[in-house]
């Protein structure tokens, strides 16, 4: 019952999970500029007036966003076996997430006023010049506090990449832990760590969202 | 292909079993997440300052740090520090539970929130109890804002179970890594995989929609059968500000 708490294990794993936490930071900026790239084209080809593309691009992203992020990990590191690691997680991550914030920009678009695609139409914009100049603007606008919400959400969840080897802060206090049997220490380590991160950019976007009119 | 699936179906009470624990995992955790959500639900608009501290603190606590990094530490910290060995499927029934139950408790607060402020008003002015305002005027009102993101958490959980292949919970996702082991299969075994979680997901979206016509004709907004059949928003309710709208 009586377990002695190691706080030299607490400080000699610091550096290690420090080092860990870049790798996860590295992790959820580059996934979450692939998450919002993607997710934007697929919420445009969404809109094309043609069965034909809006049909398997919906249920594509409806497949993504109802399976296991894990499991799709450990698949594409298993498919695509002499990938580097991190990229496959970044695009993972990526190609998740899009799947989610396609919606997101899907609604964001569709709040934009009929009235300003009428508005492009009378002024013989080029649709591709409407788009740009017009609507997108508007709409990603509206969109830029969910995408941070969904940035923060990939943020906890990039230690899954740790199955797949990638280094990253779970993946060091796993490793540290085993080695000392420090589970304890590391783990409630990491987990702090997280939430001195996640919180404050969290308290951030809300004020973000207020801000923006939400 | 032919391969994996000879085997797989060879091998189909494996698939079974395997299942099982996925759904057990699903339902307890979900149960236990519900069962929170009301509890730091409720206790967020409470009176007593105390009651909304802890809540806001518990909650926050909980979705701050990682589900995954709470996972581990119930598995291999928790019988370090307290001695107590815990099962593999009940360390995670508990971790998805308080994990599931923090973002929950955001989309009751919300949902009870959006209740027409004169709604509350009219139970008082008819003289109800609280106990009878809560069940038979809000409560119903509350439910059927709740039951589309309490669908999307569902969702969420199922998609978290495959975490307990991490710590050795002989759950579905680790019964077909066995059968991609053993017969090298190695895409046709994650596509099947990918492929029955998406029917399990799908299956519970059916279910959930069900349950939001119910509680619309209570309320006695008639839907259409084909809203059954409906996709899930795509509105995540585990992001805070995005629960329920109202905060």
């Amino acid at each position: 019952m009586s377990y002695a708490w190691d706080w030299g294990a607490v400080r000699d794993s610091l550096p290690l999970l420090w080092h860990g936490f870049l790798t996860t930071l590295l992790a959820t900026v580059l996934g979450t500029a692939v998450a919002a790239v993607l997710g934007l084209l697929v919420a445009v080809a969404g809109r094309v007036p043609s069965r034909l593309v809006t049909v398997p691009v919906r249920t594509v992203t409806e497949f993504v966003r109802s399976t296991p992020l894990l499991v799709q990990l450990v698949g594409a590191y298993a498919v695509f076996n002499t990938v580097d690691p991190l990229t496959i997680g970044v695009a993972v991550l990526g190609i998740h997430y899009a799947s989610y914030l396609s919606e997101v920009y899907r609604a964001g678009i569709d709040a934009v006023p009929k009235g300003q695609w009428e508005a492009c139409r009378a002024l013989s914009m080029s649709p591709r010049r409407a788009w740009q100049a017009v609507i997108l603007p508007q709409a990603v606008r509206k969109v830029l506090p969910a995408l941070g919400n969904y940035g923060i959400s990939m943020f906890k969840e990039t230690p899954f990449l740790a199955v797949i080897t990638v280094q990253e802060m779970v993946a060091k206090a796993r490793e540290y832990g085993a080695d000392h049997f420090t589970y304890a220490e590391t783990f409630t380590l990491a987990g702090l760590f997280f939430l001195a991160a996640s919180y404050p950019t969290s308290l951030l976007m809300r004020k973000l969202e207020k801000r923006l009119g939400h | 292909m032919g391969d994996f699936y000879t085997y797989f179906f060879d091998h189909i009470s494996s698939v079974w079993s395997g299942l099982l624990v996925t759904v057990e995992a699903t339902v307890l955790g979900s149960a236990v997440a519900l069962a929170l959500s009301f509890v730091f639900g409720f206790a967020a608009r409470s009176g007593l300052l105390l009651a909304r501290g802890v809540s806001r603190v518990v909650v926050e606590f909980l979705r701050g740090t990682s589900l995954y990094v709470q996972l581990f530490w119930l598995y291999y910290a928790f019988p370090l520090l307290s001695g107590y060995e815990l099962s593999p499927l009940f360390c995670g029934v508990v971790a998805f539970g308080m994990n599931y139950g923090a973002y929950g408790s955001e989309v009751v607060r919300g949902a009870l929130n959006a209740v027409p402020r004169a709604q509350w008003e009219a139970a008082v002015a008819l003289n109800m109890t609280p106990s009878q305002r809560m069940r038979r005027v809000i409560l119903p009102q509350a439910w059927v804002q709740m039951i589309p993101s309490f669908t999307n958490l569902l969702i969420q959980l199922l998609k978290c179970t495959p975490l307990l292949w991490l710590i050795s919970a002989a759950d579905l996702t680790t019964v077909v890594q066995q059968m991609r082991d053993r017969t090298g299969a190695t895409t046709w075994a994650y596509l099947t995989l990918l492929v029955i979680y998406f029917v399990l997901a799908y299956a519970l979206t059916l279910l959930m929609n069900a349950l939001e016509r119910r509680a619309k004709s209570r309320l006695g907004l008639h839907t259409g059968r084909r809203a059954l059949l409906r996709r899930r928003g795509a509105e995540s309710a585990r992001e805070p500000g995005m629960a329920g709208g109202a905060s």
